[in-house]
């Protein structure tokens, strides 16, 4: 302890600037009503791979998305992306935000929600093109949803609304996909349609990073994770950070603290 | 003047309308408190919009048969039945179609006041002989009040604290947690129409007062006031119902005190005033707290993650770290942690171990969901504990 | 009614009631949308102070300064809910309904207390202004309007109102697709690198335009029929957002158009020689249509 004291440095802010993977976040805290609900987590995501952020309900595994992405502000902490900030790399990001966390109820069809993907290419009057329409067309294709283009998106069911916000991200045609729970509380046939999106990104060399529940799937879905619960436990390759330890110390007989839900304190 | 208006010195009947409206702004100060812990303040807005229709055909229908336009009891009869329709327009608009309740409040409140307002103007070509006045229902008028009324007024007020404080129970019940009332037998649906029924109430009694428009104020105010400086339900409504009979004693007797000072406006100018000054001092909810608060948590936080960083030879990038580290001299220019900086790291690294453990002991779950970043341990659990914490974790070899 | 009458006396009020219902009605969308439709409340209040207080610097009632004092009202008032809603943590309904009643009585106040004599500035006019007033006396006939000197009579309220619904239609139409992402998925349109706290005080502010400008048609209460009664009732009309803007307009012009002729015509059908107050008139039918709307609407529920 003491030995490794001596060897501390602290670096300056501006090193972060060397670190290139297509996120990275340091220090990370967010509060909530001064409750921390991400506290102090370090996390380097590595590139072609599919990363589960794991732990249990109130565990700030979607605040530490939304605090990456700048959707909330952090207390303490930064993320880079690709080895920049993040508003010098959002062609390079697709966010995939929770089904919840919006309002299947607007006026708006399908295909209306996928081409809110192309906003970066078409920009505030550009004219939105044959070649624009392909893209949507290949998008909801890819998710099984060519059938539905036309549908009014409060008619969808849950798993149906969750492929049209996936369809959206694959329209933005990024290099990191940031997922919020995209299985949950979807049909058996949509999670394995999801995946198999998720697997084939990851063969196309894209970084996939999907906040996850359901302890089950996880070796089967991801590569890696982070297993986290306010702190970070562990992260790494599935076969050595998803361990019985860390799960306990994630879990360990506090299922029920689970009222504490971030997402529900942001509402 | 003034003196002699805050100590009711200005006659009977000045004195009578100051003492209706003190029992006008406690009423609404305590219903509104229930309206508000529901989350429905804005749905007054509507029903106190919606009485003015009410009022144009009440003196209308008294004119057709004879009687004087102008009778209090009347007109507010009359306002109660369209404001009651306006209520029952919002619910239907909010449950019965995709619309949300803030559209069918906004909606009820502005297609009821144009039909007052028609219906005001084609009084005003009623040859009835007389001012109508009715015009003072918007923004109240207390100048040359009836004695009559006054007392009409007065026994209003009264009557709604009465039954505020009949059904305190159930309301504040319905208010604070609406599943554990309605699994606790409470009938939710009776006890919020019988909320809506004292809005209603509050609403009417206070048009000649303070007038349809502001009315909303003197429900919405003083409980938004009182919420600032207590998390206690009952101390809400009654600090509530204190902001509001004082406002509406000091805004009555400001406006009695010179002309052309209208006692509405007044009366939630007060309120707002003393809204206002808890929004800046309160404790816990106060700007000025928040922001101090803010501060030293932010600061707690930084500092406690840089000492875990030192402890654990991390590098640190956040630079307010660094400049906290800093100035609380626990590093050096350089960077290097001091004697200082190491011996509070290695407390701090200490004290995170700990509460790890803490929070892998079941029967210590209940303390350890306390951990905010910021607590010592030692605050939360006793020496006995701690020191089973300590066996559970090792020799503390290189602690200290 | 003869042409000559017609463009003297209902061709203005008709044309600034058409405008203001429909540049009040465009930005109301949003609002309805965004669930802030009682923001449109809020702001059609504190317009008023915003007006008095322009006055009070100005001592007339000149149009820049109105829409400046307005928009400043407006912009004030939505940071003193968001701060009361984010400090105070109090819900956001309730600390509207402290910051506009508030600033309301301030203005009634002041605008009490204000020497207004001589200056077209009452309290009733403020509450439900006056559409019947703007009338264009130098027109004698519908060759007035290719006759300069009558044009040059024309009221100035037509200007106003002509000229923020011109801001408001090239608002939406050029910043269409941000406002459409950002209502539908805040978290989304942040990543996509769009400014969603200006977007949301860009509609406040457009707003507060649209309300000011409206102020003298309808004044400041029965405008947030047309904020509010036209987008809702089109929203029960249609499941997309372009069609549901195209009623929003058409239901604005149908109650203003409608509700002007029934308040000077409606009441001689009745066998009454005086008319109704024609922006109570335009209110209640929005109200109608809403009603209507909610009964039959197609995508009612």
């Amino acid at each position: 302890m003491q030995a490794r004291l001596e060897d501390v440095t602290m670096r300056d802010a501006r090193e972060l600037a060397t670190q290139d993977g297509p996120l990275v976040i340091r220090g990370m805290t967010v509060a909530y009503d001064r409750k921390p609900a991400v506290f102090s987590v370090d996390a380097t995501f590595r590139p072609g791979r599919i990363t589960g952020i794991i732990g249990p309900n109130g565990a700030g595994k979607s605040t530490l998305l939304r605090a990456a992405l700048g959707i909330v502000k952090p207390l303490a902490g930064q993320a880079t992306f690709f080895g920049t900030t993040l508003s010098r790399s959002r062609d390079r990001v697709a966010y995939v935000p929770q089904r919840a966390s919006v309002d299947w109820d607007f006026p708006a069809r399908v295909v209306d929600v996928v081409a809110q993907g192309l906003y970066r290419r078409l920009g505030l009057l550009g004219r939105f093109g044959r070649d624009h329409d392909d893209m949507v067309k290949a998008a909801l294709e890819r998710v099984g949803m060519e059938d539905f283009s036309a549908r009014q998106i409060g008619q969808l069911s849950g798993g149906q609304q969750q492929r049209v916000f996936l369809a959206r991200a694959l329209a933005q045609d990024a290099m990191l996909y940031l997922l919020d729970e995209p299985f949950a509380g979807v049909d058996a046939a949509t999670e394995r349609a999801i995946i198999k999106v998720l697997k084939a990104l990851r063969s196309e060399g894209r970084t996939v990073i999907a906040v996850h529940h359901d302890l089950s799937t996880v070796e089967e879905y991801f590569d890696d994770v982070l297993v986290m619960n306010v702190r970070k436990i562990s992260d790494g390759p599935v076969g050595t950070a998803f361990t019985p330890e860390a799960l306990d110390t994630a879990y360990g007989g506090r299922l029920e603290q689970g009222t504490r839900d971030p997402q529900k304190a942001l509402a | 003047m003034l003196r002699d208006a805050l100590t009711f010195q200005l006659g009977y009947n000045a004195t009578l309308v100051t003492v209706a409206a003190v029992l006008l702004g406690i009423a609404a100060g305590v219903t509104g408190t229930f309206l508000f812990l529901r989350k429905r303040a804005l749905v007054s807005d509507a029903i106190a919009h919606a009485t003015l229709p009410g009022i144009g055909l009440a003196f209308i229908a008294l004119t057709l048969s004879g009687l004087d336009g102008r009778h209090l009891p009347g007109l507010l009869a009359g306002s109660a039945i369209t404001a009651m329709s306006g209520l029952f327009a919002v619910q239907w608009l909010s449950s019965r179609t995709r619309l949300s309740e803030d559209a069918a409040i906004g909606a009820v409140l502005s297609a009821y006041f144009s039909l007052g307002i028609v219906l005001l103007t084609v009084i005003q070509t009623m040859s009835t002989g007389q001012q109508a006045g009715l015009e003072s229902f918007l923004l109240g008028s207390t100048a040359g009040m009836l004695l009559s009324d006054a007392i009409l007024i007065a026994l209003g007020g009264l009557l709604v604290v009465a039954l505020v404080f009949l059904f305190r129970r159930p309301m504040s019940l319905v208010s604070f947690d609406p599943g554990f009332a309605s699994t606790s037998g409470v009938r939710l649906d009776r006890i919020d129409l019988t909320m809506m029924g004292l809005v209603l109430g509050v609403t009417v009694v206070g048009l000649k007062v303070v007038g349809l428009i502001l009315i909303v104020a003197l429900l919405i105010i003083p409980p938004v006031t009182a919420r600032l400086w207590t998390n206690r339900v009952e101390l809400v409504v009654v600090l509530s119902g204190a902001f509001g009979g004082i406002a509406a004693w000091l805004g009555a007797s400001l406006s009695a005190s010179a002309p052309d000072l209208p006692t509405g406006p007044l009366i939630v100018l007060v309120s707002f005033c003393a809204f206002a000054v808890s929004m800046a001092f309160a404790p816990r909810r106060g700007l000025l707290s928040s922001f101090v608060r803010h501060r030293r948590f932010q600061t707690g936080v930084h500092l406690r993650q840089g000492l875990l960083a030192l402890a654990q030879g991390q590098p640190i990038y956040e630079p307010l770290t660094i400049r906290l580290l800093k100035a609380r001299g626990f590093a050096r220019a350089d960077g290097m942690p001091t004697r200082e900086g190491t011996i509070r790291a290695a407390r701090a690294f200490r004290d995170e171990k700990r509460w790890e453990v803490a929070r892998a002991t079941p029967e210590l779950e209940l303390a350890a969901a306390l951990y905010d970043g910021l607590t010592q341990i030692e605050d939360v659990l006793t020496t006995d504990q701690i020191a089973e914490i300590d066996r559970r974790m090792g020799p503390p070899e290189a602690v200290q | 009614m003869n042409g000559e009458d017609f463009v003297t006396f209902s061709l203005t009020p008709l044309l600034i009631g058409s405008l203001a219902a429909l540049a009040c009605a465009l930005p109301g969308n949003f609002l309805v949308l965004r669930r802030q439709a009682l923001l449109g409340d809020a702001i059609s209040h504190v317009v008023l102070p915003g007006i008095v207080l322009a006055f009070l610097v100005t001592g007339t009632i000149s149009t820049w300064p109105m829409l400046l004092g307005s928009a400043a009202a407006a912009v004030v008032a939505v940071v003193l809910i968001e701060a009361i809603r984010r400090f105070g943590r109090i819900e956001p309904g309730a600390a509207m309904g402290v910051v506009f009643t508030a600033m309301f009585a301030a203005g009634i106040l002041a605008l009490e207390q204000s020497d207004t004599s001589g200056v077209h500035l009452d309290v009733e006019h403020a509450l439900f202004g006056n559409l019947e007033s703007l009338i264009w006396l130098d027109a004698t006939g519908w060759a007035s309007l290719v006759d300069p000197v009558a044009l040059a009579g024309l009221p100035p309220e037509l200007f106003r109102i002509s000229l923020v619904t011109v801001i408001i239609g090239l608002c939406l139409a050029v910043f269409w697709r941000p406002l459409a992402i950002s209502t539908f998925d805040e978290g989304f349109a942040r990543t996509l690198g769009l400014p969603v706290r200006a977007i949301g005080l860009g509609i406040v502010i457009v707003s507060a335009l649209a309300a000011v400008a409206a102020f003298d048609a309808v004044g400041s209460i029965i405008v947030i029929a047309m904020f509010i009664c036209p987008p809702a009732a089109a929203r029960l009309m249609t499941n997309r957002l372009g069609a549901q803007v195209a009623w929003s307009a058409a239901f604005a012009l149908i109650a203003a158009t409608l509700g002007f002729t029934l308040s000077g015509s409606g009441p001689a059908w009745l066998g009454s020689e005086h008319a109704v107050s024609a922006a109570g008139m335009v209110g209640t039918v929005a109200g109608m249509i809403l009603a209507c709307a909610a009964l039959f609407g197609p995508a009612r529920n």
